[in-house]
């Protein structure tokens, strides 16, 4: 059995938002993990029935926002007889701690799992001031 | 059955109620709340049913499906992200490991012509009703 101590139903987010959908449909939180190196932080969420050209990622100012749209496969003349689960989109938010340099984010999308690598900005670099000696 | 049968009985057999309750009885043999990992949906028509689950980051190497009868079983193993060295998890919400189902199907599954596809990380298995368990039509011979 998977990790029995995670939650096996999906989250639905909540409905407040800043923006209201112009379309009626659920939306849920989906899973992620967030690994944080030295280098980079990498997110990796689970949103299945998603591919690449229904994925939304944007990052603004220390903004990361993933909205996955699903379009529900339903099977013609048959009827839903057990539904454990719900079909809706995915949304989340996340404020990032670092500065990210914005050029360098890698996104992949392979069966339902979206991973993103975010590398960090390379701090100003600190300069040296030599001093000559004064003649 | 003749239809004092059905009085006494009080209700005609509903399979699909059976299944629905079977299939309740299973969940309750494992978690008391929760059903159990990967939550399904279940498609039906007379012919046959579709069963969807939602497991993302598969390889679909990795999922095993099986039909004996009635029972449809589901297993599969998913690894979780192994952080390099300079790397530790600030949060882990997702599944890894593995996972086994059991699905009680209302009617006996034509073994041979199952069908299952693994896209964007939803699995879908599509199960004919054997030929031998559909319902027959008798035709009444006239004289």
């Amino acid at each position: 059995m998977a990790n029995e101590t995670q939650d096996t139903k999906k989250k639905e987010a909540a409905t407040v938002q800043r923006e209201e959908r112009t379309r009626e449909r659920r939306v849920y939180v989906p899973s992620v993990d967030i690994i944080e190196g030295k280098e980079e932080t990498t997110v990796i969420a689970d949103i299945p029935g998603v591919d690449e050209s229904s994925v939304d990622i944007t990052v603004e100012k220390n903004i990361l926002e993933i909205y996955g749209k699903v379009d529900p496969e339903i099977p013609q003349d048959m009827r839903l007889a057990i539904s454990e689960y719900g079909i809706g989109d995915y949304h989340r938010r996340f404020t990032l701690s670092d500065e990210i340099d914005m050029d360098r984010i890698q996104a992949t999308l392979k069966n339902g799992v979206l991973k993103l690598i975010l590398p960090r900005a390379e701090k100003a670099q600190t300069r040296k001031i030599e001093v000559k000696a004064g003649e | 059955m003749l239809w004092s049968e059905f009085e006494r009985l009080g209700r005609f057999v509903d399979p699909w109620r059976e299944f629905e309750r079977t299939s309740r009885d299973w969940a309750r043999m494992g978690t008391p709340s929760a059903h159990d990992f990967p939550l399904i949906n279940v498609w039906t028509s007379a012919d046959k049913t579709v069963v969807t689950t939602e497991v993302a980051g598969m390889n679909p190497a990795d999922i095993d499906i099986s039909v004996a009868d009635e029972v449809l079983t589901i297993k599969g193993k998913r690894e979780s992200y192994e952080p390099k060295n300079d790397e530790s998890y600030h949060r882990r919400e997702r599944w890894g490991g593995q996972f086994s189902k059991n699905i009680v199907l209302p009617f006996r599954i034509e073994n041979s012509k199952v069908q299952a596809r693994y896209q964007k990380g939803v699995l879908t298995v599509i199960l004919p009703r054997a030929e031998a368990d559909k319902p027959k039509k008798i035709a009444i011979a006239g004289e």
